[in-house]
C-alpha cells in the first residue's frame, strides 16, 4: 500500500480554448477546456496540468478568468502554467483556484522566483517545469553519461542554457519547489517510452516528486516509468486527448502490471 | 447554513467551489455571531500553522472555534490547527484532538535500495492515498460496537458512509497528526498517521474532500447531513 502513482492529461490553451485536436466522443466542443477537464475528471484523471501557450504578455485578462471557470467545475488538482514570470501573477492564479502553478523559462532566468513563490504560495503550489536535451559532448573533463550530457532548455526548447539538468534540478529543490515537472525532448513526441534513465537518476537523487513527461505512448510505458524510476506522475497529451490510450484503459492496465493508481468505480 | 471559516490560509475559494457544486449554500465569514449561529461550520486551509494561529488569536477566533456546538470540519491545516500542538513554527494549537502534529521525514534510507520496486517517501506527503488500511477496517468489520469501546470508531460510520471499502483522497501535507484516542481513518505513508478525527461534533479530514473526486464529494454530503 503506498502513495498512487499519478495519471495527468496535459491541456494546451491557447487565448482560453485548447489547441490540438482533441478528440473525446460524444464532445461536442472539443475546444472547451472546461468541458474537457470535466471530462477527464470523469474519466478518472488524478490532476490536470493545463499549460497557456498565448503569444501576448498579458496574460491575466484571458487565463485568470479561465482558471476560475476551471476550478469551479473540477474536483481534482490541477496546475496552471505558461508564461508565468512573476508573483504577482501566480498569486492570482491561485487564487482562482489552481491548485499549483508551473514556471519554466522564468526560473531559469530568475532563480530566486522559485524561493519567492515557494515563500508566498508554500511549496506545494510551486511545480518548476524543466525541459532537457541530450547533448553529445567532446570534452571530457565535463560531467557527462557515456559521452553525453544533459542541458536545460528554454522557451519553449528553442534555446539551449548553460545549465546541466541534474544540477538544475537539484538547484531548484535547494529554491523550495515543491514538484519538478521533467520533459525529455528527444522522447516528447515520440510515443517511443519516457526517459527513464535521466529520470530514475533525478528521481532517486531528489526528495520533491517528479513529473516524468515526453515519450509515453502505452500504457507498457507508464508500467516502466513507474517501476524503473521513481516518478511519482506521468504526464501526456495527445495519446490521451485522442482516444489512443484512455485514462481508465491505462488504469485497468497498470493495476494488472502491479502498479497502483487509483481506480474510480 | 454552512459557514466556512475565513482566515488568512489558502484554498479557501477551493471548499466554496466544491460546495457550490453540490449546491449547498455557504458563507465565508470571520464574524463569531455568523459562526455561532450556522448549521455546521468548516474550517479549511492551507498554509503555515504559526501564522494562522496567530491570526486567529488575534481576532479571538481560537475561543470560538473550540467552543463551537455545531458539527465542525477541519480541513488540512484546519485540522492540524485543531490538534494540541504543531511542530510547524512550534505552535500551540486550538487543543481539541490529542494528538500532536510533527514533521515527515524522508524516508531517504529507502530511496537509496538499488533499482527495484521499493519505493522512496517524498515529502510532502502530496497525491492519492488511503483513507483507511485493511487493518483498520478488518478491526472494525467484526462488531462496531466492540471498536467503539475500545476508541476506535467504525470508520465507515458518520462521514464514511456510502464509501468503497478502500478509498482514495487526495493529500498535500508536510506535518501529520500522530494517531491518537480520537483517530478514526488511518492512512499510512511513512508511518501510519491520522487521516481522519473526531470528538464530539468536531470531525477533521487531514486530506481535501474538495479536491478528492467522488469519494470527497461524498465526505462533504456526509458531513452536511449530519444531524
Amino acid at each position: 500500500m503506498a502513495l498512487k502513482k499519478r495519471i495527468i492529461p496535459c491541456l494546451d490553451i491557447k487565448d482560453g480554448r485548447t489547441v490540438k485536436g482533441i478528440n473525446f466522443v460524444g464532445l461536442r466542443d472539443a475546444g472547451d477546456p472546461v468541458a474537457l477537464a470535466q471530462q477527464y475528471a470523469d474519466q478518472g484523471a488524478d490532476e490536470l496540468c493545463f499549460l497557456d501557450i498565448t503569444a501576448t504578455i498579458e496574460k491575466r485578462d484571458t487565463l485568470v478568468p479561465l482558471v476560475k471557470e476551471i476550478a469551479a467545475v473540477l474536483n481534482i488538482p490541477f496546475t496552471v502554467g505558461g508564461g508565468i514570470n512573476d508573483v504577482a501573477l501566480a498569486k492570482e492564479i491561485i487564487k482562482a483556484g489552481a491548485d499549483k502553478v508551473a514556471i519554466n523559462s522564468a526560473a531559469v532566468k530568475r532563480p530566486e522566483l522559485i524561493s519567492e513563490l515557494a515563500a508566498e504560495l508554500g511549496s506545494q503550489c510551486v511545480v518548476v517545469a524543466v525541459d532537457t536535451k541530450r547533448i553529445e559532448i567532446n570534452d571530457p573533463t565535463e560531467s557527462s553519461l557515456n559521452g553525453f550530457t544533459n542541458k536545460v532548455f528554454v522557451a519553449g526548447g528553442r534555446i539551449e542554457t548553460a545549465l546541466e539538468t541534474i544540477a538544475w534540478c537539484e538547484e531548484i529543490e535547494r529554491l523550495g519547489a515543491g514538484e519538478i515537472l521533467l520533459t525529455s525532448m528527444d522522447h516528447d513526441g515520440t510515443k517511443n517510452g519516457f526517459a527513464l534513465e535521466l529520470t530514475d537518476l533525478i528521481s532517486r537523487k531528489l526528495n520533491i516528486p517528479i513529473i516524468a513527461s515526453g515519450g509515453g505512448g502505452t500504457a507498457a510505458h507508464f508500467e516502466e516509468l513507474f517501476k524503473d524510476t521513481e516518478a511519482s506522475a506521468g504526464l501526456a497529451a495527445s495519446i490521451f486527448h485522442f482516444g489512443e490510450l484512455p485514462v481508465p484503459e491505462l488504469k485497468k492496465q497498470l493495476v494488472e502490471a502491479g502498479v497502483e493508481v487509483r481506480v474510480v468505480e | 447554513m454552512i459557514a466556512i471559516v475565513k482566515y488568512n490560509a489558502g484554498n479557501i475559494g477551493s471548499v466554496t467551489n466544491a460546495l457550490h457544486r453540490l449546491c449547498i449554500e455557504n458563507k465565508v465569514t470571520d464574524d463569531p455571531a455568523e459562526l455561532q449561529a450556522a448549521d455546521k461550520v468548516i474550517f479549511p486551509g492551507v498554509g503555515e500553522a504559526g501564522t494562522a494561529m496567530k491570526y486567529l488569536r488575534e481576532r479571538g477566533l481560537d475561543k470560538v472555534i473550540k467552543e463551537l456546538k455545531q458539527p465542525v470540519l477541519g480541513i488540512c491545516l484546519g485540522m492540524q490547527l485543531m490538534c494540541h500542538h504543531s511542530e510547524e513554527g512550534n505552535t500551540d494549537c486550538l487543543g481539541i484532538f490529542d494528538s500532536p502534529v510533527k514533521l515527515f521525514r524522508p524516508s531517504r534510507a529507502l530511496r537509496q535500495a538499488p533499482s527495484g520496486n521499493s519505493q522512496g517517501e517524498k515529502v510532502p506527503h502530496m497525491g492519492w492515498n488511503f483513507l483507511n488500511t485493511d487493518d483498520q477496517l478488518e478491526h472494525n468489520e467484526s462488531d462496531p460496537s466492540e471498536n467503539l469501546k475500545s476508541g476506535i470508531l467504525d470508520p465507515r460510520s458518520l462521514l464514511m458512509q456510502g464509501l468503497a471499502k478502500q478509498a482514495d483522497v487526495y493529500y498535500v501535507h508536510s506535518y501529520y497528526a500522530e494517531i491518537c484516542e480520537h483517530t478514526i481513518g488511518i492512512c499510512n505513508y511513512i508511518l501510519p498517521f491520522s487521516s481522519m478525527l473526531q470528538k464530539d461534533n468536531f470531525y477533521a479530514t487531514q486530506f481535501h474532500p474538495e479536491k478528492s473526486a467522488g469519494v470527497g464529494e461524498q465526505i462533504l454530503k456526509n458531513f452536511i447531513s449530519l444531524p
